[in-house]
């Protein structure tokens, strides 16, 4: 169907009006002005283009490389930490968490995304509303992606950019809170940590000691991050692998501890509070270090308020930071002082009729009724404090102070854990220098038994009875294995005639029918010493009497070491409101029982394998005695 | 009948569009290279062989009997433009295409284009002065404003502006008065924040915002704008080469073969390539006012003017966007981004072109 063109002029024809002016010139200047306009556009693109990739590529480069190539950090293993037998206490293994990235989220996105995860929908959409931080910190979904979870992850995650898959190397701890003091804890660097020196090779990010042997040996245990180039599209996803630098894991650390001790330690504190040192005067390794009550690192980030506010402080290593009055267990140092400084003869007598008036005042013995007449050797058998009263006071605080110095009180023994405590060795220079006053002679008898001013830690106490024990050589208690080699013990020149009768007592204490007797073990001569330190005195709790508000009841101590001749091991147990010494000296019979019949176990296998090993070589490696059950909470 | 020869068409004209289209299916080929709509770029030779058929139907009619048929073509647009609202897709958030069988769409707005020209042209002409009168202008900006409304709440806002390009060039050349001119200007200036407050929606508000700032949104409107610079710079003066660019090819450039294919271009062949091709479509250009110039009466010109206009408008909006020069509109790059009804609507108008010069001679 073709139609007639339509002639623009027919109309024109047919009337009067004047003919259309239909030359196309009438427009030629306006065209000419279309065409510098079309100059002008063209002009005003390619100035655009010169802008961006003339004058200034280099920038758009440098931002289209870091649209490409991300650097994706490989986390190093942290290193593990190893018992004296080389078994596993702390592992560390891979983990996924998931981050909610905040920049590019969709809100409706949500719902799905809690209902993929197993997370509580309105929950996560009150924490996104109230989230605080800038956009570009994220959130953190969740910990420890389950397989379910990263296949969730994995094969939505065009749908959801917003999630974020963030490595993670987990800290794998004992179970049920064992050795947590000791081996202490990893977090996230603070701000605030950045800035120490100590943490100078951290970056943003990184997980570090907080407490315990993790921050003690950080620079050991902590590895170097990787790093590994790759191109990725703008969802995030990798398309090609450019290069990588490997990660270096942080070496493995062999600690002193013997699990099995530990674990008989562990289980002896159950449901007090309170603390247990094992240490191998010999060499000052420790053996065993528990403190109760204490808390699991594997989900201290959850716990951490509770920690924290709790009135019976968990979190403190009451090994080393609880300090309070040794009360008895000072006794053998304070007799060993009277004697090396000749003020008694080990005959020394005195009759106690259940308290002893020194300088106008009356001092209390713990047996109302009065031991009688004893001499030295007796008096610590049965823990008489008159005659430590009287012994105290002849020796003078100079003395006490000297000799309590001597042992290692007052002063932080040097273990390789942070925030150790020092303790107070009360002396005139000190009430001076502290209180502002000045020494009473009515103070020195209280010193004498352990009370008054004094204050020790368990770890302190165990050295100085440890170093007493093998004549007075005192080893810095250590929990790095390989750091026995620098240690340099103090000495003190005693009498070793002056140490046997002091050793001789405490074997009576536990095998004479004296305080310790509950300590006592067949076929090992086990030495001790109880200790009940008052928290106040004795008109004090009875005018408090009915106030549960306070626990006012006494601390209870009890060191020990065994054998007798050539000790190998001194153990000190410490129970808070423990009422009396004797009541812990099982907790020390536990452990010292732990270990010799361990030493017993090992000897026999030892001998087994060598008779194995004629026959078969490749058995003579295994160390280890194999019907050792696995401590319990160790998983591998 | 006139005497024709199809050896008189602007050769020119031709091969310089057909070589736009040549660049075009490589950098479809390049940017689609490895993803799922690798097919795009022989489809595209498909569209041109298409639409040179279609320019050879438009050019083997007379244009009077197309500007005859223009009260018919214009209501038959219209009806299809509000059809469109009803039973079309929306893609990217806006309602343009009409589905067709097979999974193909079709943009209906694109054909309506040689359209206005053809309304333009035929109105200006019938005017039968010198002078355009404010009276008559405000009659044909209401013919051009209702599909170019239609359009613009679909929402399509590039191409309403296109049709708007026709309209202006056309008044300008029929002799609008200049006092109009500012008048309406100055209407403009105060009806602004009006139209910003009342008329534009969310989303062209973004864009605006995203335009004048984009490094304000970077993860959202003012990502696109970022990203197309990126790519524009990083090509540098020589380009990354052909499948090299990493821009399109990481995704970085959103739809690196249809709206932004110029930014992936540029990433590519660098600023030696984007002035080889702008010199391409300025030649273009220049040819098809040429055309209007040696037309044999004013509706040829006319006609002949609002392609160019309709071109030039193109390449601004969508050139200037890629290149951070004007706000991000979703509009197509002519003879290069991929797509059949951009392609064909283009060849369409290249035929009325072609049509004119071929009847220039007449009378």
């Amino acid at each position: 169907m073709i139609l007639p063109p339509s002639d623009p002029n027919f109309e024109q024809r047919l009337t009067d009006k004047p003919p259309l002016h239909d030359d196309t010139r009438f427009a030629a200047g306006k065209i000419a002005v279309f065409q510098y306009t079309t100059v002008g556009v063209f002009l005003f693109l390619i100035s655009g283009f010169w802008r961006l990739q003339v004058q200034d590529p280099q920038s758009y480069q440098a931002r289209a490389e870091q649209n490409r190539i991300k650097s994706v950090p490989l986390l190093a293993p942290r290193g593990r930490i190893l018992d004296r037998d080389n078994r596993v206490i702390v592992d560390s293994h891979e983990s996924y968490a998931l981050d909610l990235a905040r920049e590019n989220l969709n809100e409706d996105h949500l719902k799905p995304i809690a209902e993929g995860l197993d997370l509580d929908y309105a929950d996560l959409m009150k924490q996104v509303r109230r989230f605080k931080q800038p956009k570009y910190v994220p959130i953190r979904l969740k910990e420890e992606l389950t397989p379910a979870d990263l296949a969730f992850v994995a094969s939505h995650h065009d749908f959801f950019p917003e999630l974020e898959l963030i490595d993670a190397q987990r800290r794998l701890y004992p179970q049920d809170g064992m050795m947590a003091h000791v081996i202490g804890y990893t977090a996230q660097i603070t701000e605030e940590e950045l800035d120490l020196p100590e943490f100078s090779k951290c970056s943003p990010g990184d997980m570090v000691g907080q407490t315990g042997i993790e921050r003690q040996y950080n620079d050991t245990l902590i590895g170097v991050n990787g790093q590994r180039q790759v191109v990725v599209n703008n969802r995030g996803r990798v398309q090609k692998k450019l290069g990588e630098k490997l990660p270096v894991a942080g070496k493995d650390l062999q600690i002193t501890i013997d699990l099995d001790l530990q674990a008989v330690a562990e289980l002896a504190l159950e449901d007090k509070i309170g603390a247990v040192v094992a240490l191998d005067p010999r060499n000052g390794e420790v053996l065993a270090m528990a403190s109760r009550p204490t808390y699991d690192p594997n989900r201290f980030t959850r716990d951490y308020k509770t920690l924290t506010t709790s009135p019976d402080h968990p979190l403190l290593n009451r090994a080393i930071q609880a300090q309070f009055a040794p009360g008895s267990t000072f006794k053998p140092v304070v007799a060993l002082a009277a004697l090396e400084t000749g003020t008694i003869k080990e005959s020394f007598t005195v009759n106690c009729l259940g308290s002893v008036t020194l300088h106008g005042q009356v001092y209390h013995c713990m047996r109302h009724q009065g031991h009688g007449s004893l001499q030295l050797h007796s008096a610590i058998v049965q823990s008489c404090d008159s005659y430590f009263f009287m012994v105290g006071d002849l020796l003078g605080i100079d003395n006490l102070a000297h000799y309590a110095d001597m042992v290692g009180f007052g002063k932080v023994t040097g273990i390789d854990l942070p925030h150790e405590a020092a303790g107070v060795v009360p002396s005139p220079e000190w009430k001076i220098r502290v209180r502002r006053e000045k020494w009473y002679a009515g103070e020195t008898p209280s010193v004498g038994v352990g009370q008054g001013a004094l204050t020790v830690t368990p770890l302190q106490l165990a050295r100085a009875i440890g170093g007493i024990s093998i004549g007075g050589i005192w080893h810095q208690p250590h929990l790095l294995r390989s750091l026995g080699a620098t240690e340099r013990p103090t000495r003190a020149d005693l009498d070793p005639d002056n140490v046997k009768t002091v050793i001789d007592a405490m074997y009576g204490v536990v095998n004479e029918g004296g305080t310790g007797t509950l300590a006592r073990l067949p076929n090992v001569e086990v030495c001790g010493k109880t200790g009940t330190a008052q928290l106040a005195s004795m008109a004090y709790v009875k005018a408090h009497e009915g106030d549960s508000t306070k626990d006012m009841r006494d601390n209870a101590w009890f060191v020990g070491f065994a054998p007798r001749e050539n000790p190998e091991i001194v153990v000190v147990a410490m129970v808070e409101h423990g009422v009396h010494g004797a009541n812990e000296a099982p907790v020390v019979r536990d452990v010292l029982k732990a270990y010799f019949d361990k030493k017993l176990r090992v000897e026999a296998l030892k001998q087994q394998e060598q008779g194995l090993a004629t026959k078969t070589s490749s058995l003579s490696t295994i160390g280890l005695p194999r019907e050792l059950p696995h401590p319990a909470g160790v998983r591998r | 009948m006139q005497y024709l020869s199809f050896r008189d068409i602007d050769w020119t004209l031709l091969i310089v569009v057909l070589l736009i289209c040549a660049v075009g299916v490589v950098q479809i080929y390049s940017a689609t290279l490895g993803t799922d709509t690798h097919n795009a770029w022989w489809k595209q030779i498909l569209f041109v062989l298409g639409g040179l058929f279609l320019m050879w139907v438009v050019l083997s009619i007379d244009y009077h009997t197309w500007l005859h048929h223009v009260p018919l073509m214009y209501i038959l647009s219209v009806v299809a433009l509000l059809g469109t609202a009803l039973v079309g897709v929306a893609v990217g958030g806006s309602n343009r295409w009409i589905p067709l069988p097979g999974g193909n769409r079709f943009q209906v707005s694109e054909f309506v284009k040689p359209v206005i020209i053809l309304l333009v042209a035929r109105y200006l002409t019938e005017l039968k002065s010198d002078v355009l009168e404010i009276r008559e202008m405000l009659i044909l900006l209401v013919l051009v404003l209702i599909p170019a409304g239609i359009v613009l709440k679909q929402p399509d806002l590039g191409t309403a502006l296109t049709y708007l390009a026709v309209l202006v060039v056309g008044a300008f050349l029929a002799g609008l008065n200049w006092k109009y001119i500012a008048a309406v200007a100055l209407v403009a200036v105060l009806v602004l924040p009006v139209t910003w407050t009342f008329v534009l929606q969310d989303y062209q508000k973004q864009r605006w915002i995203s335009f004048l700032d984009p490094e304000l949104d970077p993860k959202d409107k003012g990502y696109q704008l970022i990203q197309s610079k990126i790519a524009i710079g990083s090509g540098g003066m020589l380009g990354k080469g052909v499948t090299q660019g990493t821009q399109a090819k990481l995704r970085f450039l959103p739809v690196p073969y249809k709206d932004f294919i110029f930014a992936a271009f540029g990433e590519e062949q660098g600023f030696v390539g984007v002035v080889f091709m702008l010199s391409l479509y300025f030649v273009m250009i220049m040819r098809i006012v040429q055309n209007a110039q040696t037309a044999s009466e004013r509706s040829g010109m006319y006609i002949c003017m609002g392609v160019a206009a309709l071109l030039l408008s193109h390449i601004l909006v969508n050139v200037g966007m890629v290149v951070g020069l004007m706000p991000v509109t979703g509009i197509p790059l002519p003879f290069m981004s991929a797509g059949g009804s951009s392609i064909w609507s283009n060849f369409v108008a290249l035929g009325l072109v072609s049509n004119v010069r071929l009847r220039r001679f007449v009378n």
